[in-house]
């Protein structure tokens, strides 16, 4: 089961840089008090403009240190063996840059949900997600992240993201997801 | 004869159930028995036709005999028949049935009865179960309660002919307490819900706004506790069920799971999570002080009590996959007791305390099956995609459990433990993780 997580942060990588500044700028600026708003008038069109050609998209990255640069460009979730809870050595880059990434931020705080495929019971599945969560934070805090920032949380099967019954979908819903909880952008 | 006259709390209104039995002398077990009886064990491989006409006397008496009939027909043992166009009316039930009438139409038994309403509003139902052969009176009984409580009357004339027909205890004025899904299968909701045994008044208890799982009764039948899963954490809730009121068993470091009471309802054993090591833990009601009994770095959970309360089985992955563990309460005296190939998981001691019943999972495939307390006579009973997770009717003679498809839909099932009488539970809503009560008094 491979989620293209790497190439998809490297793409997201590169439009970020140029988009960022861009993108800060516009952020909107607190508003003080105001009077109520009126009632919206009729919309008026904006003037038309061409789209711009697919060439050479400006990628609006997500602002660095918010919860989607965290989603997009580290990657939430890794994945499991049948049955297991040990990282497997295609997770270990997704959770360096994890750890990378809370030790740059480090107000922000993370619940690592641990989550188990329906091959199993219900009570035995909330262990087994418990210690893939464990997992996880000890990975993380291995890597310098303090443990006071790291909860955890198994959710046994009750959270598929794949609703299928292949072993494609059951490899998917084997995960533990680092959530972040609070202190992003 | 075994019917109580005591209904407490809200059944207050039951009164005494007076025997009316016509010389019940007569009838030793050996002469009526010998007639029609229904060997529980072998699974009943063709059930026994019986005759339920409406009870006379208008008002609730065709509802009964429809709510008897039900009962009778989904434990597999019994076939009601359609006898509508019987001559014999049964107007009176203090007058003999024309026999021939109803031999005619097949049936080995015959239950009839008559509804009588006091001036008070006062239920009276009086039933009698015959040998339409021999020609015997096997039961002659009458109940007296409330007019609403007319289901629990054909539960307890249920309960009372498959006694007398099996020699078995019934099970049929329980109720189940149980999770109802709504929601695909990547945004499920989880009420915990009621309902008696047969399906009818199902209640939700929880508004499906965090996720609940694997609810329990305690022995008492009026206190339940179960699992709630929020972003935040876990807990484990005791609810009573006559006074609603809800409370928390307390704080844990992790997470905790797997409630189940003790056999007389003083203590609670669950799992509790630390560190990604999943270990049982026993705590006392009354003192709510708990006690960890399991050390083992593997996941210990799911722990049920044996009947007498000294005894604890659970799975345990800690010899590689999960197998079924039998333990003293203290946590000393660990053995295995699942020898098979696949794993093993949810055991739960019958309350008779000859069998565990379990969940085996084996070939891709999910099973629920029974074996002796001391690991032998595996049989399995159920094969399917996913089956998980079953409770014992509080005879000890069925079980009920979720079975969920390929596609998500989960619905409650029964099954006997011959493995002979599959078939889904009254109650069709899309469900999972039932309890049964014990017989309510």
């Amino acid at each position: 089961m491979s989620f293209d997580t790497q190439r998809v942060a490297r793409l997201a990588m590169i439009g970020l840089a140029a988009a960022s500044l861009a993108a800060c700028a516009s952020r909107p600026k607190p508003a003080g008090p105001q009077a109520p708003t009126p009632a919206p008038s009729q919309p008026t069109a904006p003037p038309y403009t061409a789209p711009a050609t697919p060439e050479s998209p400006v990628n609006q990255g997500p602002l660095p240190g918010t919860v989607q640069d965290f989603v997009i460009n580290i990657g939430e979730r890794v994945y499991f063996d049948t049955d297991q809870y040990d990282i497997r050595s295609d997770a270990q880059p997704t959770l360096t840059a994890q750890a990378q990434w809370l030790n740059r931020y480090p107000a922000v705080r993370v619940r690592i949900e641990g989550n188990a495929d329906e091959r199993g019971t219900r009570e035995y599945n909330l262990a087994l997600g418990a210690r893939r969560a464990n997992a996880v934070r000890e990975f993380l805090v291995g890597q310098g992240v303090s443990g006071s920032r790291i909860e955890t949380l198994s959710y046994g099967k009750e959270r598929p993201i794949d609703p299928g019954t292949g072993e494609d979908a059951w490899a998917k819903n084997r995960n533990a997801r680092t959530a972040i909880t609070d202190g992003a952008r | 004869m075994t019917l109580k006259s005591v209904f407490k709390g809200p059944l207050a209104a039951w009164a005494g159930a007076a025997v009316l039995a016509l010389s019940m002398a007569a009838f030793a077990p050996t002469v009526a028995r010998a007639q029609i009886e229904v060997d529980i064990d072998k699974g009943a491989v063709k059930p026994l036709p019986v005759a339920i006409p409406a009870f006379s006397g208008g008002g609730r008496g065709a509802d009964i005999s429809q709510v008897i009939s039900g009962n009778l027909e989904r434990s597999g043992l019994f076939q009601p028949l359609n006898v509508a166009n019987v001559a014999d009316k049964l107007t009176d039930v203090n007058v003999q049935p024309r026999f021939p009438d109803w031999q005619a139409t097949g049936a080995q038994a015959l239950i009839n009865g008559q509804v009588t309403v006091g001036a008070d509003g006062t239920l009276r139902v009086d039933f009698r179960l015959w040998d339409t052969f021999s020609q015997q009176q096997l039961l002659g009984l009458q109940f007296t309660s409330t007019a609403e409580n007319w289901r629990r009357v054909a539960h307890k004339i249920s309960d009372a002919v498959y006694e007398r027909l099996t020699g078995e205890k019934g099970y049929f004025d329980t109720r189940v307490v149980f999770v109802a899904e709504s929601g695909s299968k990547l945004a499920r909701v989880k009420k915990l819900a009621i309902m008696d045994q047969d399906g009818a008044n199902p209640q939700y208890l929880t508004d499906g706004s965090y996720i609940v799982m694997t609810p329990r009764f305690s022995s008492t039948s009026q206190e339940i506790t179960y699992m709630a899963l929020r972003p935040t954490g876990s807990s484990i809730y005791l609810t009573n069920l006559e006074t609603a009121r809800t409370e928390t068993i307390g704080k844990f470091p992790g997470m905790v799971f797997a409630p189940r009471f003790s056999p007389d309802g003083s203590k609670v054993a669950f799992s509790v999570e630390k560190g990604g090591n999943s270990d049982i833990y026993v705590m006392d009601l009354r003192s709510r002080q708990s006690t960890r009994i399991t050390t083992d770095p593997a996941i210990d959970t799911s722990p049920s009590f044996s009947p007498d309360g000294s005894k604890i089985v659970f799975n345990s992955d800690r010899g590689g996959q999960a197998q079924l563990y039998i333990m003293n309460v203290d946590g000393s005296g660990v053995r295995r007791i699942s020898y098979g190939g696949g794993r093993y998981t949810t055991p739960v001691w019958s309350p008779r305390g000859d069998f565990i019943a379990f969940t085996k999972q084996t070939g891709g495939e999910f099973h629920i099956g029974v074996m002796r307390a001391d690991g032998g006579d595996e049989r399995l009973l159920t094969t399917s995609y996913l089956d998980e997770g079953p409770t014992w009717a509080p005879n000890g003679r069925v079980l009920m459990f979720s079975r969920e498809s390929a596609n998500g839909n989960s619905r409650l099932w029964t099954v006997d433990i011959t493995g002979r009488i599959l078939r889904p539970a009254a109650y069709q809503g899309a469900a999972s993780d039932p309890a049964w009560s014990p017989l309510l008094d």
